[in-house]
C-alpha cells in the first residue's frame, strides 16, 4: 500500500486536474451558448440560398449546358475530400467521430480505385490523417488565429475549392464536418458540394416564373460558387458548435471522473491512516505489557 | 389596399432585419436600381455593390451592400448579402478599411474586366458615403 505522504500528494493533484477540467466545461458551456447561437441564425441564409438554387436549377432546361458546379464534370475519377475538424484537443470524441467517417468515405474511394485528395481544415484532423493519408493530403488550412467563425473564412476554404475545380483537379468533392443535434450527441455529416445534389422533394415548387436579371446561367454561374461557400460556413458553424458542446460533456465527465477519484484515494487515505494508528497502539499496550 | 409589403435581409452571421411594413425597396442590380413596389412579378436577380433605400411607414432606411442576391416571390422580398451596413450608424474608419482593400485589388494586374467594374463601382459608392 501507498504511503500516507504518497497518497496525501495523489489526491491534491487529483483535485487541481479537477479543478482544471471544471473550469473548461464552464467556458465551454459558454462559448456553446455563443456558437449554437450563431448556428441557429446562420441557418437562414443557408436556407434562402439553398431555396433559390432549387427554383433556378429547376428552371434550367438545358442539362448539358448547365454550369460544371451544378451537374458536375461528368466523370467520377477524382475525389475531393475536405475534412473540417478543431484546432484544439480535450473535446471528447468530437475530432476522432469525424476522421473515422472520413476514412471509411477514403477506403471505399481507394477500393474502387479512384484517386483520393484531402483537404484539412483544423489542425487536429491533419495530425491524425498525416500518418496514413500523408501523401494525399493536398492543402492543409487552420483558423487558429480566428477568435470566432466568420464568413470570410469559409469564403477563404470556398474560393480554395473552387479554383481547384476550374483547373479540373478533382471532380467530386465532399465534406466531413459534424452535425450539431444537442449537446450530448453530435452526428458526423458527409455532404456532397461539388456536384451539387439537389434534394428532390422541393424541386416542383419551382413552377412560378420568375423574371430573371442578368440571364439565368449568369445568375446560376455566380450564386453556385457563392453557395459552396455558404455550405463550408454552416458546416463551420455546425462544426464549432459541436467542438463546444462535445468538449463540455467530456470535461463533465472527467469532473466527476477526478470528484470519484478523489474520494476512493480519501477512503484508502483514512484508512491506512486508521490502519497506522491502530498499529502503534498495539505496539504500545504489548510494549507495556511486557514490563 | 394596402401597399405594404415584407423584407427580409439576411447576412451570413444572421437575419439582419425583418420587417412587414415596407411599401418601396430600391436595390442596386447587376444592371441598374430597381425599385421595388408590391405585387412586383417574382424576380431573382443580382446586386453589385451599392446602397439599398428601403421605405416604410416607419420611415426610410438606407444600407450598404457588398454584394448579394435578391428574390422577390408572392410580395416576400429577401436579399441575402455577405456584407452589410446600416448607414446611420456606419464607422468611417470601417468605409476607409474597406475602399482601401478594394483600391488594392483594383491595383492587382490579374483580375478580370468584370471585376475591375464591380470594384469601381465599390469605391464610387464608397467615396460618395464617405
Amino acid at each position: 500500500m501507498a504511503s500516507l505522504d504518497d497518497l496525501k500528494k495523489r489526491i491534491s493533484s487529483v483535485k487541481s486536474t479537477q479543478k482544471i477540467t471544471k473550469a473548461m466545461k464552464m467556458v465551454a458551456a459558454a462559448k456553446l451558448r455563443r456558437a449554437q447561437e450563431s448556428a441557429e441564425k446562420g441557418r437562414p441564409y443557408s436556407d434562402k440560398m439553398n431555396n433559390i438554387i432549387l427554383n433556378l436549377s429547376g428552371g434550367i432546361s438545358d442539362i448539358e449546358n448547365a454550369p460544371k458546379l451544378l451537374s458536375g464534370t461528368g466523370e467520377d475519377k477524382i475525389h475531393l475530400c475536405v475534412v473540417m475538424t478543431s484546432d484544439r484537443g480535450l473535446c471528447g470524441g468530437f475530432n476522432t467521430n469525424i476522421i473515422k467517417k472520413a476514412k471509411l468515405y477514403f477506403q471505399k474511394i481507394l477500393d474502387e480505385g479512384k484517386t483520393l485528395k484531402i483537404i484539412t481544415v483544423g489542425s487536429k484532423g491533419y495530425d491524425q490523417l498525416k500518418r496514413v493519408y500523408g501523401d494525399n493530403i493536398i492543402e492543409r488550412i487552420s483558423f487558429k488565429e480566428s477568435k470566432n467563425v466568420n464568413y470570410f473564412d469559409a469564403d477563404k476554404v470556398g474560393k480554395t475549392v473552387i479554383e481547384k475545380f476550374e483547373n479540373k483537379e478533382f471532380d467530386v468533392c465532399v465534406i466531413f464536418y459534424n452535425q450539431f443535434k444537442n449537446v450530448i450527441t453530435q452526428i458526423p455529416q458527409e455532404q456532397q458540394i461539388i456536384p451539387l445534389k439537389t434534394t428532390d422533394e422541393e424541386t416542383n415548387s419551382s413552377d412560378d416564373n420568375y423574371e430573371f436579371e442578368p440571364e439565368e446561367d449568369e445568375i446560376l454561374s455566380n450564386l453556385l460558387p457563392k453557395n459552396i461557400s455558404t455550405q463550408i460556413f454552416k458546416a463551420m458553424l455546425e462544426n464549432s458548435a459541436s467542438e463546444q458542446g462535445s468538449r463540455m460533456s467530456a470535461m463533465d465527465n472527467a469532473t466527476r471522473n477526478a470528484g470519484e477519484m478523489v474520494d476512493k484515494l480519501t477512503i484508502e487515505y483514512n484508512r491506512s491512516r486508521q490502519a497506522a494508528i491502530t498499529k502503534e497502539l498495539i505496539e504500545i499496550i504489548s510494549g507495556a505489557e511486557s514490563l | 389596399m394596402s401597399e405594404e409589403y415584407s423584407l427580409e435581409i439576411v447576412n451570413p452571421e444572421r437575419s439582419f432585419l425583418l420587417k412587414d411594413d415596407v411599401t418601396e425597396v430600391v436595390v442596386p442590380a447587376y444592371e441598374g436600381e430597381i425599385g421595388i413596389l408590391k405585387d412586383h412579378i417574382s424576380i431573382i436577380s443580382f446586386l453589385k455593390p451599392g446602397i439599398i433605400k428601403v421605405f416604410s411607414k416607419s420611415g426610410e432606411d438606407s444600407y450598404y451592400v457588398n454584394d448579394g442576391i435578391i428574390e422577390f416571390k408572392n410580395n416576400n422580398l429577401s436579399i441575402l448579402t455577405s456584407l452589410i451596413l446600416n448607414l446611420k450608424d456606419i464607422d468611417k474608419g470601417k468605409i476607409s478599411e474597406i475602399q482601401k482593400s478594394a483600391e488594392e485589388e483594383l491595383g492587382n494586374s490579374e483580375i478580370s474586366d468584370q471585376e475591375k467594374y464591380l470594384l469601381d463601382q465599390k469605391i464610387e459608392v464608397l467615396k460618395s458615403i464617405n
